[in-house]
């Protein structure tokens, strides 16, 4: 019966093409009745020069078609809704499904941004709510809600820095990242002309205070940071720090992008933060990716209010709100409109829904998650920092590696367990990183099933590398030859010959 | 294993000086650690270079890395081979696959680069990767 199976064609469901590969000639997927008013030449009216005759290799499907190519290529994904998915928040966390029904409700999916302001009163409330609470849960005196993702969020905030420093003796030349940051931390930092200066962590994993001491010289503008950074590390010493920085006339930046480990238990302004940017795409439970915008809001000192970008929301004295674009000393728009209203919407959802006490459970799950599974892994795979645990920990593959089986390997034999890779390589200072965030919605079951994949695998690297080594034997692609993918890409977007089709 | 007529910098790139002229690219070290590369970004010719400072790019399947370079000068040569077939940079990190020749400002810049026993030791010490 077996032998009968595998001699069958196999469905298409096991070996999709293109969807101009399902085209036929003069298939439609949609019929259009006769027109009742003249006809109308559009290459009259566009004139000739921009009009196309014809549009190549266009596929020419049926509706039923369509949906199912795309329905298909869905089943082959593996996302949040599937499973647990240990990139945590730094990717996406679970969008609960009551931010999409409030994001639906057709007064806030329809508003056109050019409603006048006292029709739009609703939608200005929401961006002054969503503002509150942010300013809330930092501890920070004002909030923009502009910057459309985290990395723009950071430019914000970095020119934000540049404009008041200027107004206060210079902007001064260089910004200090410490070597364990996000990669766009250097990038938006150049893009608001300041050079990068690279602070060596120390061996515990934080900011070597007295590293900082020799750097921090009058032409440094400030510190960006990560609180806790990429190993999931709290900066112990962060008031230090900042007192540090703020002494030698600098800002203190945070990336907030670790702020799943912070809500509802600590504050940035308290601890000597200037500037921050939130990303409400991954704390607060907005999509993420292919999913949706981002959407990554400034929050700032009073010192730095007058730079916020514009416009800005304001109450009104009667009641009600109005865009303020009055704003002299602000760097501008960063973003068309009032940045990504929807995700605002979804943010506040979330944090309505949950409370204020529910948010503080929000963050001791994540870190309760987080301890559990390096509690339970640290035994079969080397802790490269003996810190507790935040959201998120951080093992190295260097027992593994003196087996040949590198983190890569580990990633891709975990597919055959069921799961969904960690975050493979990174932070950059741990060779071999394996980080892992479960976040606060894995169950235990689900973080248990997982731990003993890991540990499965642990011990085929000790009897039977080479499964790990060739992993993944399950998928529907096994692995992939990297190097010639990316040296010798073959793109297409057109149909393949039937030779090309029988090699795919 | 390292050839002793290259010079090292502490960032895993070698220069080979020739009177006036160098060839400048990776060592076989960083070609490991990077693993399969697969593009290289390079200056064009005629570009200035400053020593330690960017002169381009190495992709590989696994990271991103600048390379640095070792002298100040201007770019003489690039390796043709690379753009079809940066594999060379791994195959043969120290011969076929140099990145580019330079004209040296300055030839007093190449004494503080490490000779091959001075690299290799520099390894074994354990740096930063």
């Amino acid at each position: 019966m077996k032998d009968r199976i595998t001699e069958a064609r196999p469905h298409i469901t096991r070996n999709e093409g293109l969807i101009f590969e399902r085209s036929s000639p003069g298939k439609t997927g949609a019929e259009l009745p006769p027109l009742d008013v003249p006809e109308i030449s559009p290459e009259e009216i566009f004139g000739g020069e921009y009009f196309r005759q014809d549009l190549e290799g266009f596929p020419e499907v049926s509706e039923f078609e369509v949906i199912q190519h795309y329905t298909r290529l869905s089943t082959w994904n593996y996302g949040i809704d599937t499973g647990l998915y240990p990139l945590g928040s730094c990717t996406m966390k679970y969008n609960p499904r009551v931010n999409e029904f409030v994001a639906r409700l057709e007064g806030l999916a329809t508003e056109h941004p050019y409603t006048p302001e006292t029709l739009a009163q609703g939608c200005l409330r929401i961006l002054a709510e969503t503002a509150r609470c942010l300013i809330a849960i930092t501890g920070m005196d004002a909030v923009s809600l502009q910057p459309a993702a985290g990395a723009q969020g950071e430019l914000t905030g970095l020119l934000m820095i540049r404009a008041y420093l200027n107004d206060h003796g210079g902007a001064r030349k260089y910004i200090l990242i410490p070597d364990s940051a996000h990669g766009t931390n250097p990038a938006s930092v150049t893009i608001a002309g300041y050079e990068v200066r690279n602070l060596k962590s120390n061996s515990r994993g934080c900011i070597d205070l007295a590293a900082l001491e020799e750097e921090m010289t009058p032409e440094v503008a400030g510190l960006m940071l990560t609180n806790p950074n990429t190993l999931g590390i709290f900066e112990e010493q962060i008031r230090e720090i900042s007192s540090l920085v703020h002494a030698r006339g600098g800002l203190v930046y945070m990336d907030g992008a670790n702020m799943n480990a912070l809500i509802g238990v600590a504050k940035p302004a308290d601890f000597g933060i200037d500037v921050m940017h939130l990303n409400l795409h991954k704390t607060f439970s907005t999509p993420h990716g292919g999913g949706g915008p981002g959407s990554g809001p400034v929050a700032v000192r009073k010192s730095l209010e007058p730079y916020l970008p514009l416009p800005t929301v304001e109450p009104l004295a009667a009641g009600g709100y109005r865009l303020n674009y009055d704003r002299p000393k602000s760097i501008g728009r960063v973003r068309a409109f009032f940045g990504n209203f929807g995700m605002a919407v979804r943010a506040l959802a979330y944090i309505l829904a949950y409370g204020a006490a529910g948010l503080r459970q929000v963050t001791e799950d994540a870190v309760l998650n987080a301890n559990y599974v390096r509690q339970k892994l640290k035994e079969a795979y080397d802790l490269p920092y003996d810190a507790p645990a935040m959201h998120e920990c951080v093992f190295s593959d260097r027992r593994q590696a003196s087996h040949s089986v590198r983190t890569g390997d580990i990633a891709k034999r975990l597919i055959d367990y069921g799961f969904h890779p960690y975050t493979v390589s990174f932070p950059l200072i741990v060779a071999g990183a394996m980080m892992i965030e479960p976040t606060e919605t894995a169950s235990k079951a689900e973080l248990d099933a997982f731990i003993e994949a890991m540990l499965a695998i642990a011990e085929e690297v000790r009897t039977d590398p080479e499964v790990v080594r060739t992993a993944p034997h399950t998928a529907r692609l096994t692995r992939l030859d990297e190097a010639t993918a990316a040296r010798r890409p073959v793109l297409r977007w057109r149909p393949a010959t039937p030779q090309l089709r029988t090699q795919l | 294993m390292y050839p002793e007529e290259l010079l090292y910098t502490k960032d895993h790139e070698w220069i080979r000086v020739d009177g006036t002229t160098g060839a400048i690219g990776i060592t076989d070290h960083a070609q490991k650690e990077l693993g399969d590369i697969v593009f290289v970004e390079l200056p064009q010719i005629g570009a200035h270079l400053t020593v330690k400072e960017s002169l381009g790019t190495v992709e590989s399947v696994k990271a991103v890395a600048d390379i640095y370079s070792p002298v100040t000068g201007e770019v003489t040569a690039i390796n043709p081979k690379l753009q079809n077939s940066p594999e060379l940079l791994n195959s043969d990190p120290h011969g076929e696959g140099w990145l580019i020749q330079v004209a040296l400002r300055d030839r007093s810049e190449t004494e503080s680069l490490m000779s091959a026993e001075e690299y290799e030791a520099y390894l074994k010490k354990g740096s930063a990767h």
